[in-house]
């Protein structure tokens, strides 16, 4: 027996079967495994909530499913919640962006620099754990009531996470591959682009996942907060339908900011799982 | 071709220096010296906590040959080969390769999980500056020559550890590499396919004229592969012996010369090991 063909058919034999292409009809199995238990979690939200609405529980300020749904759904006829979701998406996409440029930065340095390291690490994971709305008295004496002050809140939210993320990515290159890069010859700035930076993009998608639910945590809190005379902002809206005394308004407002909220980490996780996934380190079909 | 040092070092404290390394071990006749090492120690650390990996070893591989270094733990078998491929530098001694290019694979194959097979081979060809257009046939010829151009594609978790220890070596080979280092890289396989490798490891040595410096744990190993068995004794690391395999035995792990050698060897080994006992 040639060596060629029994290192062909051991290769063969050592390799796990092609998964069957996915037909149609499994393909809507699928879809359909992966909704129902969403399906009967939101469901089961909502038959608690009409319950409760139905036992009479501060009925003035807790209105039905019924009325709330109906509410959302002429909000979302007119223009202005459109415009409002457009002013809290627009802040939210550039304060991230800054965040993302200041931690990826910070982090990088950080990780580089040993004493940077040993001066600031630590005040990275305590800024990371603080909640950034804690400087938006702060960011108002500082930048005045307006958009700049609510992008300071927003950007301290999310960087230490983002900078965190890619220090913990840097820190866990395993030693084995520094040590085949270095056998390669790889060294200074081809050194972080072709091993140090992918073998940290992981843990980077981790922080920046982690980044984004800070930042809009942060920014809802600062919305509340920082009114800023002609634009109407998702905190804003809440605050106005608070006032009018439309509790419907307010529990509308809470489901748009939830949707965003879920709609972007599930564009994360999705980031997240086909890095994973192109590794080997999630098992084909695993998560949602 | 004369031999250049690539790094000179004194002798440390408690070294002898001037003294002759009395374990000067050479190749088989008439080969072109590819590495030699010149009274190396290697020490860790210092003050009375000091460790000496490697005592005054002095060792000569030929151009082209093939010589299995084996020896218990601690006897300082991976530290060598750090210091060959110029990744460490020795306390004492010296260790020229004459300007050679040095490969190096370990035991684990160590391979970028987020590159397919292609691309973690031609990750070692960016290293050493070739162009892009060659980079392409220059994958291609190396993955067949390890058997994998049906798998160009693929990543690294979608192999066997048979399949990935032939990317890392198609990744060593990338180097253009005269001398390749070793470091149990077939340890972790099972026996299977581990005889398999043997024989196509042979059949690129051979094809390619590379010098290998392989470090074993596997006695049988070390004789079906080498043309030369070299045993190292522990803490510290010292040449105690060496065997000749004869050229003309059949290549076969389970041979009878190759069982009647690695008897041998294996007895010896123990010897060693029990002066560490008590």
């Amino acid at each position: 027996m040639a060596i060629d063909q029994a290192l062909d058919g051991l290769d063969r034999l050592e390799l796990e079967p092609e998964p069957p292409r996915a037909e149609r009809g499994r393909l809507a199995r699928r879809a359909w495994a992966a909704a129902w238990p969403k399906l009967l979690a939101v469901a089961l939200v909502l038959a608690i909530w009409e319950l409760v609405t139905l036992s009479g529980w501060k009925h003035y300020v807790l209105k039905g499913p019924g009325p709330v749904f109906s509410d959302l759904w002429g909000q979302m006829q007119h223009a202005q919640l459109w415009s409002t979701i457009g002013v809290t998406l627009r802040t939210a996409a550039v304060g991230y962006a800054a965040a993302l440029v200041i931690g990826s930065v910070v982090g990088m340095l950080v990780a580089r620099i040993p004493p940077l390291r040993a001066a600031v690490g630590s005040i990275i994971t305590g800024l990371q754990s603080m909640p950034s709305v804690a400087w938006a008295p702060f960011a108002i004496v500082l930048f005045g009531e307006n958009t700049a002050a609510i992008m300071f809140v927003v950007i301290l939210g999310a960087a230490p996470s983002i900078a965190n993320g890619l220090i913990t990515g840097v820190d866990y290159t395993p030693p084995l591959l520094l040590r085949v890069g270095q056998t390669m010859g790889l060294r200074g700035v081809a050194r972080y682009r072709f091993l140090i930076l992918p073998a940290s993009l992981p843990a980077y998608v981790a922080g920046l996942k982690q980044g984004w639910a800070f930042a809009w945590r942060s920014l809802m809190a600062a919305e509340l907060f920082v009114s800023i005379i002609g634009q109407v902002s998702i905190g804003q809206l809440l605050n106005v339908d608070q006032q009018n005394l439309d509790f419907a308004g307010v529990s509308s407002t809470i489901i748009v900011i939830l949707v965003i909220g879920i709609v972007v980490d599930t564009l994360f996780t999705k980031a997240d799982q086909s890095i994973r996934r192109r590794r080997g380190l999630l098992q084909a079909g695993a998560g949602g | 071709m004369s031999l250049t040092n690539h790094r000179a070092i004194t002798p440390g404290p408690g070294d002898n220096p001037g003294t002759v390394p009395r374990d000067a071990v050479r190749p088989a006749g008439g080969r072109q010296p590819a590495v030699r090492l010149t009274g190396v120690s290697k020490r860790y650390g210092s003050g009375p906590s000091a460790v000496l990996a490697l005592d005054r070893v002095s060792l000569t591989v030929g151009q082209g040959e093939f010589v299995c270094l084996i020896g218990a733990s601690g006897c300082g078998k991976s530290t060598l080969l750090s210091l060959v491929a110029g990744l460490d530098a020795p306390s004492a001694g010296e260790v020229a390769v004459g300007g050679r290019r040095v490969a190096m694979m370990f035991q684990e194959p160590g391979l970028m999980p987020w590159l397919t097979v292609t691309g973690n081979v031609e990750l070692a060809l960016r290293a050493r500056g070739v162009p892009r257009a060659q980079r392409r046939q220059r994958t291609e010829d190396l993955l067949r020559m390890v058997r994998l151009a049906g798998f160009a594609q693929r990543r690294p978790h979608e192999l066997s550890g048979g399949m990935r220890q032939r990317v890392a070596l198609a990744r060593a080979l990338a180097h253009d590499a005269d001398v390749l280092l070793m470091d149990e890289p077939f340890g972790a396989l099972d026996a299977m396919t581990r005889d398999l490798l043997h024989d196509e490891l042979d059949r690129i040595c051979e094809e390619q004229a590379l010098t290998v410096l392989f470090v074993t744990h596997n006695v049988r190993e070390a004789v079906r592969l080498g043309d030369r068995v070299i045993v190292l004794s522990s803490r510290p690391g010292r040449v105690i012996e060496q065997y000749r395999v004869p050229a003309d035995g059949p290549r076969e792990i389970n041979s009878p010369q190759n069982a009647r050698l690695a008897g041998a060897i294996t007895e010896r080994l123990r010897e060693e090991m029990g002066r560490h006992g008590h």
